[in-house]
């Protein structure tokens, strides 16, 4: 195929993405065949119980749910719908084991049992990557290297700091609230969960957590470790449902804490619903996160952060960096770089180990998102989409750019939630960090500069609770996490993330 | 008769770093402790409250771009003006009915609670940030930074420590505030103003209202450009709790809310500077 001019030319400029003239080969040369993830030893019950006082217990409607696949829109099993009655039950069972057990035995042993809960998430490690993929859509390769490890490393590390707390808050004494009640959302469901529970548990508290609707599957599968592990009855409650379930934990007066993560909408109507009471709280809202990159970025580095930025788990994180701000100078070649990124990315088969981006979570989010799609385009913005297939049945989102966008949009300013990036420029640093900043939304930013005096200006302009500089979307137990302004309040990981559990006196 | 007619001072407002009065053009007496009327204080309005948070959001930028260094040694001038004027601050307590060593240990504990608060302003980040250990190849660290603009109400009882152990945890940490001075006795905050005035503070850093809380408590708790509201009320009333906490919810402000019954105890703490503050992490990777 090669004639001698072209293979000289080759050999002095062999293939490197990072080389200005080449360019991904795309026309058939990155086919892949199929790498499907068994999920042959998976073993799903019809129907999922509630899980209160250490036994799964039928709800007290009689009520039940469809749990979907959404990469395929089948149902995979129903879920127990628990109402006020149910939610009262975990929360007497959880005050009950407060009082009679968790609060008194030894703060060591109490970290033994949580060291327990990691080792038996990572026994079965492969088994709840796979279910959370069927059931939430994400790619087995993020479930697998991303939520699962984290969530067993959450565990891992809060379970240290249960007899350790008076070096957490130096000069005072720290006491456990009782019972928390946490409700966690649908993108990183075993994750979020262990975020609610590891530090819930590491502090004294006892906990009824609710996973959302969508993804109840392995907070149900936790539930049976919890009860493997020995884990004295009701300390540990899983109730399933929806915004109903949600809103009786919430106004349960025997609960001492909440602590939520999902939208700013559902957040303030938690917080009215809160006013007035005595109960602690923590929220863990939405976010609209600018990803600042300047001319001086390492723009190859660059481009594949803001991708993983925008498109890990299809978009469905609130700090997604979904507002590219890049400096005027290099805004042609960062645009057709990430075109040409985009292009490779697979959408697809979440249990395939070769799928970038799987399903969009549920029915609702899928029409939310095509619905912001309309909008940005009616709003008169220029709409790119990567020309990949996507499968016929279940819900699926290429990935794609907005350009030609203002701060006044509603893609601009509202959270989106998926594979959605808009872009803008910028020429001054001021004016990047000012555009970055003219939010109600404070969750995450990145920066991406090769300069490390501007990093740390920029990084400290940005009004958020976590800055990614030359990275982003970076997760660690020990690093706390969370929101200024609008997207919450409380830190969630690392040595910040106890204190919303406890009491200081 | 007199051989002279004493000055009677009037007492205005302290907004971004200037005195002007009510725009409400409103004023309410204030009384000594025999009913007898001492001065007028100017009755506040929204806008009043309002041109207050534009001029503390003007502010806080700068105030929080000062170094730790630079804001401990503001705090510690506030200190020694006040230090200078503490017959001054003496004699304003005592129409209220306050016997004249416990006006002056007032005064004096008022000064050593902002010296408390000086040395902690380039304490606090050590203290209460870190440096997380990622198990990735990741610089990893977390340190407090300011809130915003906060609204506070001073407390009724102790018109100056009060004032000044609910200014000083918020604006130590690089916030500004809209303060809204004791309803009975509001004299010694305007007072205080002076001291603020000429202790190096930027203008627009704490503002000072006076009026009634029952008329400004909404806007102080609903407006959207405050991030927080701190108040020491011993008790509260249920409803007035809720009013408050459905305000917040309209832009997620922090509600501060740090009982005091006895204000003659200490009331320094640094976990109360936390409540102002916000932690932000940041990432970078690590490697050749």
């Amino acid at each position: 195929m090669a004639d001698k001019e072209q293979t000289t030319d080759l050999q002095e400029k062999p293939f490197k993405p990072s080389s200005p003239s080449s360019k991904l080969d795309l026309n058939g040369f990155w086919e892949y065949a199929d790498a499907p993830q068994s999920a042959d030893f998976i073993e799903l019950a019809d129907q999922y119980e509630l899980f209160i006082d250490g036994k799964f217990t039928k709800p007290a409607s009689g009520n039940y749910f469809d749990t979907i696949n959404p990469a395929t829109e089948k149902p995979i099993a129903k879920i127990a719908e628990a109402d006020e009655k149910d939610i009262n039950k975990a929360v007497k069972a959880a005050r009950k084991a407060y009082e009679n057990t968790w609060s008194k035995i030894s703060a060591r042993e109490r970290g033994k049992y949580i060291f327990r809960l990691a080792r038996l998430i990572q026994e079965r490690a492969r088994e709840f990557a796979i279910i959370e993929s069927m059931d939430g859509g994400k790619p087995i390769r993020e479930s697998r290297d991303v939520d699962i490890p984290l969530a067993a490393a959450h565990f891992f590390y809060y379970a240290g700091w249960a007899d350790k707390l008076n070096y957490a808050f130096p000069n005072k004494e720290v006491e456990s609230l009782g019972v928390a009640g946490q409700i966690i959302p649908w993108n990183f469901p075993l994750l979020m969960l262990a975020w609610k529970i590891a530090p819930a548990l590491a502090t004294g508290n006892t906990v009824v957590l609710k996973p959302a609707e969508t993804t109840s599957l392995t907070a149900l599968k936790f539930a049976e470790l919890c009860r493997d592990a020995g884990l004295p009855d009701g300390v540990v409650n899983i109730v399933t449902g929806a915004g109903e379930t949600g809103a009786a934990i919430v106004n349960h007066d025997g609960i001492d804490k909440i602590a939520f993560t999902g939208s700013t909408e559902v957040g303030k109507i938690i917080m009215k619903s809160l006013a007035g009471s005595e109960k602690k709280y923590t929220l863990e809202l939405g976010g609209k996160g600018p990803n600042i990159i300047f001319e001086d970025a390492p723009v190859d580095q660059a481009v594949e952060g803001i991708i993983n930025a925008i498109f890990f788990n299809q978009g469905h994180v609130c700090c997604a960096g979904s507002r590219l701000l890049v400096q005027e100078g290099i805004a042609n070649r960062v645009i057709q770089k990430l075109r040409d990124r985009m292009e490779t990315l697979i959408v697809g088969d979440p249990l395939d180990k070769n799928t970038d981006i799987g399903a969009i979570n549920s029915k609702q989010q899928f029409e939310k998102i095509n619905e912001y799609l309309e909008i940005g385009v009616n709003e008169g913005a220029d709409i790119h989409q990567s020309s990949c297939s996507i499968p016929e049945n279940g819900y699926f989102c290429r990935p794609t750019l907005f350009t030609n966008v203002g701060q006044s949009n509603r893609i601009v300013k509202e959270e989106i939630f998926g594979p959605v990036l808009t872009i803008q420029t910028f020429r001054t640093a001021e004016e990047g960090i000012e555009k970055a900043n003219n939010t109600p939304y404070g969750l995450a930013g990145g920066v991406w500069t090769d300069k490390g005096s501007k990093i740390f200006k920029t990084g400290q302009k940005i009004r958020s609770g976590v800055v990614w500089s030359n990275t982003y979307n970076q997760f660690d137990p020990t690093s706390p996490f969370g929101g200024y302004k609008e997207s919450g309040m409380g830190r969630e990981g690392g040595l910040h993330g106890l204190e919303p559990y406890v009491k200081l006196k | 008769m007199a051989d002279r007619i004493n000055v009677l001072k009037t007492y205005k407002t302290y907004v971004g770093g200037k005195f002007p009065r009510t725009e409400s053009g409103r004023h309410y007496k204030v009384y000594g402790k025999d009913e007898e009327v001492i001065a007028n204080a100017c009755q506040c309005s929204r806008k009043d409250f309002r041109d207050a948070v534009v001029a503390a959001r003007g502010a806080q930028n700068g105030w929080n771009s000062r170094s730790a260094y630079n804001r401990g040694q503001i705090l510690y001038r506030i200190a020694e003006m006040l230090e200078g004027r503490k017959t001054q601050f003496v004699e304003e307590l005592k129409p209220l009915g306050i016997h004249h060593r416990t006006a002056q240990k007032e005064v004096e504990t008022t000064i050593d609670t902002l010296i408390y608060y000086a040395g902690w302003a380039d304490k606090y980040q050590q203290v209460f940030g870190s440096i997380n250990p990622v198990a990735s190849n990741h610089f990893n660290f977390s340190i407090p930074e300011p809130t915003g603009v906060v609204s506070a109400f001073a407390p009724e009882e102790s018109p100056l420590l009060g004032l000044v152990s609910v200014i000083t945890p918020i604006i130590v940490g690089g916030n500004s505030c809209i303060i809204l001075a004791s309803q009975r006795y509001p004299l010694p905050a305007i007072s205080f103003a002076e001291v603020l005035h000429s202790s190096d503070v930027p203008g627009g850093v704490v503002n000072i209202l006076t009026g009634f809380k029952e008329e400004l408590v909404d806007h102080m708790t609903s407006h959207m450009d405050v991030n927080a509201f701190f108040f020491t009320d011993p008790k509260v009333n249920k409803e007035y709790r809720k009013q408050i906490d459905e305000n917040a919810a309209l832009n997620v402000k922090r509600i501060v809310h740090h009982p005091v019954n006895d204000w003659s105890q200490h009331q320094e703490d640094p976990y109360l500077v936390t409540k102002f503050q916000e932690i932000k992490t940041t990432w970078h990777p690590v490697g050749f």
